[in-house]
């Protein structure tokens, strides 16, 4: 045994309410989902040493996806393979499928959970602008109850998140497009499988009758230190007819609206030509 | 009740046998199956999840056996490259990576094969073949004799059972 792992501790619990109940000892421990994240950081001596709380063993958060009439819900424990494999998703809210193919390989799709993508914070995470996209929803559990929150009012810093640490996202909730829209989703990286993006665009865009843009989400990744969706260009755009002109205008304003990371996977000048290019191409359709 | 011992009870079903044993629960399943179990054909490369070398399947779907948790696996069915013959023969995929020349050094070997099989027992995990072994790399081999290994066993499959399951 290698003799650092003495140091870790896993709790397994019968019931959510057992979970939630751990979760409020000092220091309060850590949820491990899939481990895609958090099993790097062990592999590499960086993982915190302390107590960790094992969700697959918990039977609540085992549920599959649940495909209502208006929403779509989604475990703690639904991977991105379980999106790949549900023909629901490929045909209605195909963001979904195209991310959860994105990620990783699919060694890492049977395993990663969107929920850990979503708690793990990472600006780079896939998974979390098509969810932000279709306006997904989070319902977090403590010992004193639970409450809803809006995934676009999830984030406010680089992993900084509205997620105390004594609470699990139980679900998350997507509701299902009411009206036909266009969707966009394109990961730009180094290579297909295997890559952590540089830019990541979700869009989604509704015209009315008379042409005009009466629904617009832009979401982006590994832009901005966190998962950004972008109010003040969707506002731009709402209202307005689909042209040139508006495209053009749409664009030049993300270009001043971002202020993108530079990191060792890209610089910041790179994402922004990059960042407009995409949503020129979702606008021009 | 809840259990928090250092060491726990772990079992799982390990190449169709059961295997029970006490191991603290954050090994590495990578870890449990060599020194445990004492299978050697599961290997480690990069320790963290990019090369495939450690891939298993977990109940028919492979998963990189350095990022799971030994307590996760418990009650699950594993399968490892030695698990894959049925009665002393070899599963096609190893016989066309014999065959066609598919491994060199063979430390990407075991992992590409179990990938692969996983998408040949059930194509709808990936889009195609390539995409099924992208998690799979291999430092020796150019992949051009691996992915001519794993169509011949994919066409000789389906000439014979009359295409895709
Ligand atoms: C080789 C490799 C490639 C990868 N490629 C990609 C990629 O292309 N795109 C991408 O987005 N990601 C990628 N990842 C990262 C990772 O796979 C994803 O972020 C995945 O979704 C994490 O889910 P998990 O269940 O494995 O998380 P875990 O590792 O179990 O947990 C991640 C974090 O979330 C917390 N957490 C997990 N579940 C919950 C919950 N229900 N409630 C509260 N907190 C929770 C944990 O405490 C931890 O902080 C990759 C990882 C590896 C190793
Ligand atoms: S050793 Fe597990 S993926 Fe490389
Ligand atoms: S044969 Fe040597 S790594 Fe593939």
């Amino acid at each position: 045994m290698r003799n650092y792992l003495q140091d870790y501790r896993i709790l397994s619990c019968h019931s959510l309410k057992e979970a939630v109940l751990a979760l409020q000892e000092t220091p309060t421990p850590v949820p491990i989902a899939g481990g895609t994240d958090i099993m790097v950081y062990l592999n590499y001596h960086r993982l915190p040493v302390g107590t960790y709380l094992d969700l697959t063993s918990i039977p609540e958060l085992k549920t599959s996806i649940e495909i209502r009439e208006k929403e779509v819900v989604f475990s703690a424990l639904t991977t991105y393979m379980d999106v790949r494999l549900n023909s629901f998703f490929a045909s209605n809210m195909q963001m979904l499928s195209q991310a959860a193919q994105v990620v990783g390989s699919i060694g890492i799709q049977t395993r990663g959970t969107w929920a850990g993508n979503i708690a793990n914070a990472s600006p780079a995470a896939d998974g979390v602008p098509a969810l932000m996209a279709y306006d997904a929803s989070l319902i977090l559990v403590c010992a004193s109850g639970e409450r809803e929150v809006s995934l676009a009012d999830f984030y406010h810093g680089y992993k900084k998140m509205d997620r105390k640490q004594q609470e699990i996202i139980s679900k998350i909730k997507i509701p299902i497009p009411q009206i036909k829209s266009r969707e966009y989703y394109r990961k730009v990286g180094e290579r297909k499988a295997q890559a952590i993006s540089k830019v990541i665009l979700a869009g989604r865009l509704a015209l009315d009758e008379q042409k005009k843009i009466q629904h617009i989400r832009i979401v982006y990744g590994s832009v901005m230190p966190y998962t950004y969706r972008s109010r003040t260009t969707e506002n731009l755009l709402l209202g307005k007819e689909l042209t040139q002109d508006t495209i053009h205008q749409a664009v030049r304003q993300i270009g001043e609206e971002l202020k993108p990371i530079d990191d060792v996977r890209s610089t910041a000048h790179y994402r922004r030509k990059v960042a407009q290019n995409l949503l020129q191409e979702f606008l021009e359709g | 009740m809840m259990s928090e011992l250092q060491k726990q009870d772990i079992q799982f079903t390990i190449n169709g046998k059961k295997w029970q044993g006490k191991v603290h629960p954050m090994k590495r399943l990578l870890d449990t199956i060599r020194e445990d179990i004492g299978l050697k054909g599961t290997k480690e490369g990069c320790g963290e999840g990019e090369c495939g070398a450690c891939t298993v399947l977990m109940d028919g779907k492979p998963v990189m056996s350095c990022l799971v948790p030994v307590c996760q696996a418990d009650g699950h069915e594993i399968l490892t490259i030695e698990g894959l013959e049925e009665q002393g023969k070899l599963h096609p995929l190893q016989e066309s990576f014999v065959k066609e020349g598919g491994a060199q050094c063979g430390i990407c070997t075991p992992g590409m094969i179990l990938s692969a099989a996983a998408y040949y027992n059930d194509p709808r995990i990936a889009k195609d073949l390539p995409e099924s072994i992208s998690g799979n790399l291999c430092r020796c081999t150019g992949y051009t004799k691996i992915f001519s290994s794993c169509h011949h066993a994919m066409d000789k499959k389906e000439s014979c059972c009359g295409g895709k399951k």
